[in-house]
């Protein structure tokens, strides 16, 4: 028997007062693999990844990494254990520097060598270790969101979870953070990513899972990312 | 004679002494409130305590006597933050402002029983009766506690800002004050940075406990609650959304009062509180996000 996916989501039930978000959702994440979530606004994408995080309780269902239960963990405690969330809206430090920032991601790190994923996450990104010492208020959007993806990065975590990377972005900045999940993906590390953009969305991953009032719709395969009509059909269903 | 002839080099040093007093408080209750978004009304009563117990340890070697006050402000402060404000976190800011309003008159009332056990209230606390004396500095008499306290805030203050610049944890509490939400997703210990706010803030109102017991040795149930509301005031003016800010908000209202007092002849000294209010309610009307706010800037936090 092959090794039990990283991430595991079993019948995930997440409730805002009488409201269902998300109703028994199960997918898997395997190691090293990108895998995609879409659907339209309040299908249920970010309260996901919001419950994988530990930022909402989830009704019933679990969520396991290596085969641990997150279930209840404080949002730290999940960081730690190796989930990093890059939020929607990036929610970078704007008064702190860049190289603050980046540090801010080191207090989930779980092992020594703190120094060199500092560096490795500016060769990633030259610019961020040019603009170290301005405050990241003063990055452009599409430079804050590198920021953010670097600062999870940092951490050296076993999944990363992407909130809408892309969202309020201009189209060529879009391009550049489409460029830098290319480039995550070549460091082998583990992306759940939450995307407005579909069809880009699932060229990139391995896997996509389309979202439809609070279940899951389908599964979709790169090879689909050009199938318009059923992405169409998957958004209606 | 004008009013303001009575201001000379010697007002400035008292008041100066003045604001550094408050400008620590505004610091201890600052820090609190970044992380738990929490004004700790019954601030002034951790001073009370502390005031207490010096009073009630005078006989001891001074350092024992100091030591005493520190221990029990400390461990007050992590009692409170243990059994009222931890479970308090998620409620809203009305629920936990009254509730530090109860603790305020419970602590109050607890001081007022003890303190009664000899039949009086009031207890004096001697230990530095010595620091009230006077000495001639450049030509300008001031009291040595004057000093002691400028000298002391500034090194209380000092250290604090290189704790908050330079450590991981000061960056872990910074990050909290501003987004707790996302510090904590980043995997910064919530328990742990407000552990440490309120042991700070507790250590800051022992201190305080100290300055305040030289300048005002009769310790009553009272004592330090005239200070907390003029400091949160301060605060307020000041903006309590960063924490410099909010220390010199807590310096500004401390200096006014120490010049008002002064400027008031001394027949009026008890419309002193109203003369600082009036003042207060200008600077609000002219700078509704307070003193020190950058102009059109929100001073609402937004949080995830």
């Amino acid at each position: 028997m092959s090794e039990p996916p990283l991430l595991v989501v079993e019948e995930l039930e997440v409730r805002y007062g009488n409201l269902v978000a998300v109703r028994a959702l199960s997918f898997e994440v395997g190691a090293g693999e990108i895998v995609g979530l879409i659907g339209p606004n309040g299908a249920g994408k970010s309260t996901t990844l919001h419950a994988i995080a530990g930022l909402v309780p989830y009704a019933s269902g679990d969520v396991l990494l290596g085969g641990k239960s997150l279930r209840g963990g404080p949002p730290e405690k999940i960081a730690r254990a190796g989930v990093a969330l890059v939020p929607e809206g990036r929610r970078i430090f704007g008064s702190f520097t860049v190289e603050e920032n980046l540090h801010l991601g080191l207090a989930a790190r779980r092992s020594t060598g703190a120094a060199a994923a500092v560096e490795s996450v500016y060769g990633l990104f030259p610019i961020l270790a040019e603009m170290r010492d301005r405050p990241a208020g003063a990055l452009s959007g599409g430079q804050q969101q590198q920021l953010a993806i670097g600062r999870a990065l940092v951490a050296e975590p076993d999944v990363l979870l992407l909130d809408e990377p892309s969202l309020g972005l201009a189209p060529t900045l879009v391009d550049l953070v489409f460029e830098a999940l290319g480039a995550i993906r070549e460091h082998g590390v583990t992306v759940l990513l939450v995307e407005q953009r579909a069809q880009r969305t699932v060229a990139l991953a391995d896997r996509t899972y389309v979202l439809g009032n609070a279940e899951l719709r389908m599964t979709l395969s790169p090879a689909e990312a050009g199938d318009t009509e059923r992405m169409i059909a998957a958004y209606f269903a | 004679m004008t009013p303001f002839a009575a201001i000379n080099a010697q007002t400035l040093v008292d008041a100066v002494g003045l604001g550094a007093v408050y400008a620590l408080m505004a610091v201890g209750i600052g820090l609190v409130f970044g992380v738990l978004r929490l004004i700790n009304f019954a601030y002034g009563q951790l001073v009370m305590a502390g005031a207490y117990t010096l009073a009630w340890t005078s006989a001891w070697p001074t350092a024992a006597s100091v030591a005493a006050c520190f221990a029990v402000v400390l461990v007050l402060s992590i009692v409170l933050e243990r059994t009222v404000f931890r479970p308090l976190r998620t409620q809203s800011p009305a629920v936990m402002l009254v509730t530090t309003f109860a603790i305020a008159f419970l602590l109050q009332s607890i001081a007022l029983i003890l303190d009664l056990r000899d039949g009086t209230i009031g207890e004096a606390a001697s230990t530095f009766a010595s620091l009230n004396q006077a000495v001639s500095v450049g030509g300008v008499d001031v009291r040595r506690v004057t000093i002691a306290a400028i000298v002391a805030a500034a090194i209380a203050l000092g250290l604090l800002a290189l704790l908050l610049a330079r450590t991981t944890i000061g960056l872990h509490m910074r990050a909290a004050a501003a987004d707790f939400t996302t510090a904590r997703l980043l995997g910064v210990r919530a328990d742990r940075v407000i552990g440490l706010a309120v042991i700070l803030s507790g250590l800051i109102a022992g201190l305080v406990a100290v300055i305040l017991t030289v300048q005002t040795p009769l310790v009553t149930p009272g004592f330090g609650l005239k200070e907390t509301i003029i400091v949160l005031v301060g605060v307020v003016v000041g903006g309590l959304d960063r924490l410099w800010t909010a220390t010199l908000g807590g310096f500004a209202i401390g200096f006014a009062t120490g010049v008002i007092n002064a400027a008031l002849p001394t027949d009026k000294t008890v419309f002193l509180p109203s003369a600082v209010f009036a003042l207060v309610i200008v600077v609000l009307l002219l700078r509704p996000g307070g003193l020190f706010s950058p102009r059109g800037r929100a001073t609402v936090v937004e949080r995830v």
